[in-house]
């Protein structure tokens, strides 16, 4: 138990390191929608959500696990779309319209 | 895989999830560039589908109409924010999006909690990594809820001290953790569950209402860092690696963040939270009268039209209160006139401008302001002093030199934009009343700065006109 435990540790010890050196290359300007992105995937929590969701238990535990799973997709559906949406706006060079 | 709870999950799944888990990582890889940001937005999003629907493989989800009930739900609400959410209010809609997130993953902890508060002993690590989810999950959407009221201004954006704060605050925290340590050993009572949600709810309030609009920014990206390390921790209960990675990688971004935002204000992290705890607020600022004494010089529309045009080069310095305005698309169309005259026109971008971190950029982006033209702090501050005129848009604290030397300045060792070391500086400002930290600004009063007094939106407006007119 203690040793499944500290294996998941690792893995998230890890993964924060990763993220670190990922993410500090991210340039200022890309600060908004780093944060609307990330938090996108922080909607991962989603798929703990299906899981229980899926169960069939009691009522309590069934209403609790709809509204977590209604939360974490708000999360990634909104958090992904509004990303694309703001990231389409970045652009190298005014399109020669006028 | 013989139904026994907290079991390992199936082999086919895990590699699916490392599948998941190596393309967050390449998503977010990609957003170092604008040019691929996109791109690696869409893979992350690629990355949750594949996570999500090799879960409904799950053996323990035996029926679906829940689960598709809450998506259904949960992508229309999404996409409908998504789509009609303004870019100025960008800020409050992450900030609502991290609270959603936050509550998710407390609820599913919750729910394993219920699931053995029956009496079955989980594994006191498990027992503790589902307190430590639903105390950050809980935190995330209490103080994200109440930092998107302060942006919405439903509240007061004002730092709001309770009497006794910090002694309820610190109660609130020491109780907390007792509760949990209790709840780990004695997995068993219900109402002291609830009593622990309750109170962690309310440690986000507590943590996020003294908190002033200006440090919103700091906020923000701490919660959105909670919101990860929330999401790492229901991966932990779950022993679910797609979880832990992903989470950990939003907390580190998240604390990334939190950092440059303090470095760009010169505070603390400390400072920041409990400043208003302990009374060592920013701001007071020198004696009004002082203000009124020093002369300065204001200038009319139509002169700041012929400076620019004449100008070989112009760098607008835009601060929120640009956003708050809405004139953005102004500075556009001046930008293009001068550079239609041949003018070299630029950016320059302060890391805190705006509400949260890069806020200005995307308002400048919606702009169809090209971002080969917006420059970071570092990198165009040497250029000032090659530059003819500086143009200051709703921006204050982020240009005033005595950050640089004036120790008794309260925003001394702040670092700033070196705007006065242009030709001629335009300050475009509604009055002469201090900025937001009520800091009274030195750059008003030197040989070279010239006051275009009026609203931003309006007054570039009359420059636009000039500027058409011929000049």
């Amino acid at each position: 138990m203690v040793e499944a435990l500290l294996v998941s540790l690792y893995v998230f010890v890890l993964a924060c390191f990763v993220g670190f050196e990922v993410i500090s290359k991210v340039p200022q300007m890309l600060h908004t929608p780093l944060m609307s992105g990330s938090n996108a995937i922080s909607g991962i929590t989603l798929v703990g959500a299906v899981v229980v969701a899926g169960r069939v238990e009691s009522t309590t535990s069934t209403i609790l696990a709809v509204i977590a799973v209604a939360f974490a997709t708000i999360n990634v559906v909104g958090g992904f779309l509004v990303t694309d949406r703001m990231l389409q706006m970045f652009r190298a060079r005014q399109e020669p319209s006028k | 895989m013989n139904g026994e709870t907290g079991g390992p999950l199936p082999l086919f799944m895990n590699a699916v999830y490392l599948i998941a888990a190596s393309l967050f990582i390449l998503g977010l890889k990609r957003l170092s560039s604008p040019k691929t940001a996109r791109g690696g937005n869409t893979l992350g999003a690629v990355a949750m589908l594949i996570a999500v629907v090799v879960t409904l493989l799950h053996w323990e989800i035996v029926s679906f109409v829940w689960v598709v009930v809450g998506v259904v739900i949960g992508a229309g609400v999404g996409t409908y924010l998504a789509r009609t959410v303004k870019m100025t209010a960008m800020p409050q809609m992450v900030a609502l999006l991290n609270g959603f997130g936050g509550a998710a993953s407390a609820l599913v902890a919750g729910d394993e909690y219920l699931r053995y508060s029956a009496g079955m002993f989980l594994g006191y690590d498990v027992q503790a990594t589902i307190m430590l989810s639903v105390i950050i999950g809980a935190i995330t959407f209490s103080g994200s809820l109440i930092a998107f009221g302060k942006l919405q201004e439903l509240i007061s954006g004002r730092t709001v001290v309770l009497p006794g704060q910090r002694l309820w605050a610190t109660a609130l925290f020491l109780g907390m953790f007792g509760l949990a340590a209790w709840l780990v050993a004695v997995p068993a009572s219900m109402p002291l569950y609830v009593v622990l949600n309750v109170a962690a709810l309310a440690m986000g309030i507590f943590f996020v209402m003294p908190i002033g609009g200006a440090d919103m920014p700091v906020v923000i990206s701490l919660l959105n860092s909670y919101s990860g390390l929330a999401a790492a921790m229901t991966g932990f209960v779950l022993k679910n690696n797609v979880l832990i990675i992903a989470g950990a990688l939003v907390g580190a971004s998240g604390i990334i963040l939190t950092k440059i935002m303090c470095d760009a204000m010169n505070r603390s992290l400390a400072n920041v939270l409990f400043g208003a705890f302990t009374g060592q607020m920013m701001g007071g600022g020198g004696p009004a009268g002082a203000v009124a004494a020093k002369p300065v010089r204001s200038v009319s529309a139509q002169d700041t039209a012929l400076l620019m045009a004449y100008a070989r080069n112009v760098i607008f310095v835009p601060g929120y209160g640009l956003a708050v305005s809405q004139a953005q698309h102004q500075v556009r169309e001046i930008a293009d006139v001068l550079e239609g005259k041949g003018v070299d026109v630029k950016y320059a971008v302060h890391p805190v401008a705006g509400r949260m971190p890069g806020h200005m950029n995307v308002l400048l982006a919606e702009a169809n302001v090209p971002y080969t033209q917006l420059f970071e702090m570092e990198q165009i501050n040497p250029e000032f002093e090659h530059t003819d005129v500086a143009v200051v848009i709703g921006a204050n604290d982020v240009v005033n030199p005595s950050a640089r030397h004036d120790k008794n300045s309260p925003i001394y060792g702040m670092p700033i934009l070196d705007v006065d070391k242009a030709q001629t500086v335009v300050v475009l400002k509604r009055s002469m009343n201090p900025g937001f930290a009520g800091i009274d600004n030195e750059l008003f009063y030197n040989d070279n700065t010239r006051m275009l007094f009026g609203d931003a939106r309006k007054s570039l407006l009359a420059i636009i006109q000039e500027l058409k007119s011929g000049a």
